[in-house]
């Protein structure tokens, strides 16, 4: 659907819901490209960000504080910077070059961890504190060791890190800025179908929809549009329905 | 069973319990009785190694607890808190939670849980949340949890302060039954004079820091040895 030939909204959606009812390739691919950077990168830094959280309630180190400064300045990292930063790093000059990942998924993947381990640790650590001392102290008073205070901390705390978690996939889903400086939005070339240029090889759902709404192909980046809603609405559903099963 | 000696407490500057000497027997109701802020709870919270004192030493059954034994002897007590702490899951789940990190098999972990309902009057509420239990049944549900791997032990820190008298009457029922049905030490913390005259065998009484006397109940109330015990009790103290 060209914008400009006045096609409506509405027109445009219902095209979209036929582009995926249709099993598009070219939609399908995007659609796995995205969820294999963002889950990869959500799992990453979930595995660093929870250890790190629990290590930051539960020990005591020097700068500890400048390190708590430095996860809640890191929340607010701008995309576009840190696309920027990993980019350097990983072209051929940069310090990981020899990596030769520049312009693939393991650059995008590396940019959204780097995105996302604050968030998650950050929000993690505000659930670990707010779990009162008094459950600690009653873990010790029933004769439990540290190890049994911890796990009685994840238990206590975990619909914060459920949320934190989410939070951080939630980010990686919607991130455009980085993953286009540091994966180059690439598909194959060769169109199916008339849609599209083939098959992502770095196109995730966000950055198709920035390129596909430049070239005017509105009813693919509303398809596009309607799958990144789906999958955040899926993971949200998904976690309420852990929570009332608990 | 549990013996301190010139145990000494300080927070900064402030010292907040000095050369307490005190041996609790085996099977006793030992009632520390003193107006709030004199140090009861942090002898408590020491004698469960929640706090380490600042001088003295302890015995537990004639040995002294060094910390590398502090996981050997806090499996042997528990401790209640005056506000109880629950976890966020089944009221079974909590009062299994001591068993559970003892390592006891599922069948024997049923089988004590219901005991431990049964005895504080909680049958029947093992699948219900225990974040939505009442104060005094919540109260009821930690004494459950603290009793049910049988601690030789039982430490109270006014367990009873935020209850009505109908909960406070059904707790003293449960310490009793405790007390009579398992031969569970107990020590417990409180400024209730009336509840120490119903529940304890002998008693201490603490003030500012300093344990001025320790009698049997009968001596405390009829025939305290210090003028500060006597006016204590008589409701005449001034602090």
């Amino acid at each position: 659907m060209d914008i400009s030939s006045g096609d409506s909204l509405l027109q445009g959606i219902i095209k979209g819901f036929e582009l995926i009812f249709s099993l598009n390739p070219y939609i399908l691919s995007i659609t796995g490209v995205s969820i294999e950077v963002s889950g990869t990168a959500t799992i990453l830094a979930t595995l660093t960000a929870i250890p790190l959280a629990f290590a930051l309630s539960f020990t005591h180190f020097r700068g500890k504080q400048a390190l708590i400064t430095l996860i809640n300045t890191g929340m607010g990292l701008p995309p576009v910077f840190v696309g920027l930063v990993v980019f350097l790093m990983v072209v051929p000059a940069g310090p990981l070059g020899l990596l030769n990942i520049v312009f693939t998924r393991k650059a995008m993947i590396l940019a959204q961890y780097i995105l996302i381990t604050p968030i998650i640790t950050g929000i993690s650590l505000a659930a670990i504190k707010a779990v009162p001392l008094s459950i600690i102290e009653t873990v010790y008073t029933l004769g439990g060791s540290e190890k049994d205070a911890v796990v009685a901390t994840l238990k206590e705390a975990r619909f914060g890190i459920i949320t934190a978690v989410l939070a951080g996939l939630g980010r990686a889903l919607a991130e455009v800025g980085a993953i286009l400086i540091v994966g180059g939005n690439i598909a194959r070339t060769g169109s199916i179908g008339g849609i599209g240029e083939g098959l992502s090889e770095t196109r995730t759902l966000t950055t198709a929809i920035t390129s596909e709404t430049s070239k005017g192909d509105i009813s693919t980046s509303i398809a596009l549009g309607i799958i990144l809603i789906s999958l955040v609405l899926s993971v949200n559903i998904l976690a309420n329905f852990i929570q009332r099963r608990d | 069973m549990f013996r301190v000696e010139n145990l000494s407490k300080s927070f900064g500057n402030k010292e907040v319990l000095k050369k307490i000497n005190l041996e609790i027997f085996r099977g006793e109701v030992f009632a520390l009785m003193g107006p709030s802020g004199v140090g009861k709870t942090t002898l408590l919270r020491i004698l469960n190694f929640l706090e380490t004192p600042t001088d003295g030493k302890m015995m537990f059954n004639g040995r002294e607890c060094a910390i590398r034994q502090k996981n050997t002897v806090m499996h042997k007590m528990s401790m209640l808190f005056q506000r109880p702490a629950l976890f966020n899951s089944s009221v079974f789940n909590n009062v299994a939670y001591g068993l559970i990190i003892r390592g006891v098999d599922k069948k024997t972990i049923g089988k004590k849980v219901i005991e431990a309902l049964n005895l504080v009057g909680l049958a029947g509420y093992e699948k219900q949340r225990a974040l939505t239990l009442s104060g005094g049944e919540a109260q009821r549900m930690v004494f459950a949890r603290a009793i049910v791997y049988s601690p030789d032990l039982l430490l109270l820190d006014e367990p009873t302060s935020n209850l009505d008298p109908a909960n406070v009457a059904k707790i003293e029922e449960i310490i009793k039954k405790i007390r009579s049905e398992h031969g569970t030490t107990i020590v417990i913390a409180t400024h209730n004079i009336p509840q120490v005259r119903r529940i304890a065998d002998r008693v201490g009484i603490l003030l500012n820091g300093e344990l001025i006397e320790v009698n049997s109940k009968e001596k405390i109330f009829t025939n305290p040895g210090d003028a500060r015990s006597a006016a204590f009790i008589k409701g005449e103290m001034i602090y």
